[in-house]
């Protein structure tokens, strides 16, 4: 009975965890920025020229999502009409960060697709990314009123995840601002 | 269809080879320290590749990152905590000894002292004389009676 039982246990026990690895995806690497103070950054704004846009104008009205986009990223135009319609309902500010792109193509793309965005702010070397640990454009933070990352998400965001995990922490954190 | 895969293939190390030239350093030693740094660090883009043969954009600003912090005389464990800041302990191919990190560095060694347990096990069970132990008095004698009828035929 323990003879054959032993080899079938070690089998099944091997086949569970074999199994259970084939649906971890190895892109979502839990980011150690969660619950950190969002990283410091002065960049020029896409828009208004002369400006610039900091990490304090992410939330500066309260809880915020922080998308880092680019021009030539194809999944970043997947998403792109989530935030329109997010934009339009008015529940929540988006901010942008323009990564390793050109100003001209960015404006562009924006005029051609919709701009949700308050303010995009230009990363054009790609510094501030690093600075976030941004390592798969597109990427969705979500900050809140005291500046600090609640949540990461790496690549594009679909209704699922926007309604399931983003906006719930959303409406929490902004419901917690304004009593 | 092979000399267009392999035509790809060229073109894909000419990339590769480009987007790893080498940064300038006035010393051997920095030279040193930063090869083997991006050697021991993760391209967060290609997960199976490391800092140094990556010819991803962001590993080539990484490389640059880590470069300037060498320049600036930042020692090895500053430089990792940078990226570990950023990136997490995955970015190390050499993951630190923690808690949750345990099982990976202590595990192999748990399966192969099972191994070995289970060679030792089979062995001892089939050591000589054994199988003759195992049998009963009654049995015995029925063996002998066996071995002695062969012997007779």
């Amino acid at each position: 009975m323990i003879r054959a039982g032993l080899p079938l246990l070690i089998l099944i026990a091997l086949a569970v965890l074999l199994w259970v690895g084939l649906g971890l995806d190895p892109d979502r690497v839990p980011s150690p920025l969660i619950g950190k103070p969002a990283p410091a950054f002065e960049l020029p704004d896409l828009e208004r020229e002369g400006e610039t846009v900091t990490e304090a104008d992410i939330s500066a009205e309260g809880a915020a999502l922080f998308n880092v986009w680019a021009s030539w990223c194809p999944p970043c135009l997947d998403e792109h009409p989530l935030f329109m319609e997010l934009v339009a309902r008015e529940e929540v500010p988006i901010i942008g960060l323009n990564y390793r792109d050109q100003p001209e193509a960015a404006r562009e793309w924006l005029a051609r697709h919709g701009n949700p965005y308050r303010r995009v702010a230009l990363d054009r070397e790609g510094r501030t990314g690093i600075d976030w640990g941004v390592y798969g454009v597109p990427e969705t933070y979500v900050v809140d009123a005291e500046g600090v990352i609640r949540y990461k998400h790496v690549g594009p965001i679909d209704e699922r995840i926007l309604e399931n995990e983003i906006m719930p922490l959303v409406r929490e954190l902004r419901a917690g601002e304004s009593p | 269809m092979k000399v267009i895969s392999l035509l790809s293939m060229l073109i894909l190390f000419a990339g590769a080879s480009v987007a790893a030239a080498p940064q300038e350093f006035d010393n051997p030693e920095k030279q040193a320290r930063y090869d083997n740094m991006l050697r021991e660090m993760r391209c967060m883009v290609c997960q199976n590749e490391s800092l140094a043969g990556s010819p991803a954009e962001l590993a080539q600003d990484l490389r640059r990152e880590v470069a300037r912090m060498i320049r600036e005389e930042k020692s090895d464990a500053e430089i990792r905590s940078f990226l570990v800041e950023r990136y997490g302990d995955y970015v190390l191919y050499r993951p630190p000894l923690r808690a949750q990190t345990l099982a990976l560095w202590v595990g192999p060694f748990v399966i192969l002292l099972l191994a070995l347990a289970g060679v030792a096990v089979y062995l001892w069970r089939r050591r000589p004389g054994q199988d003759e132990a195992a049998l009963d008095p009654d049995e015995q004698a029925r063996l002998k009676r066996l071995l002695g009828e062969g012997e007779a035929s």
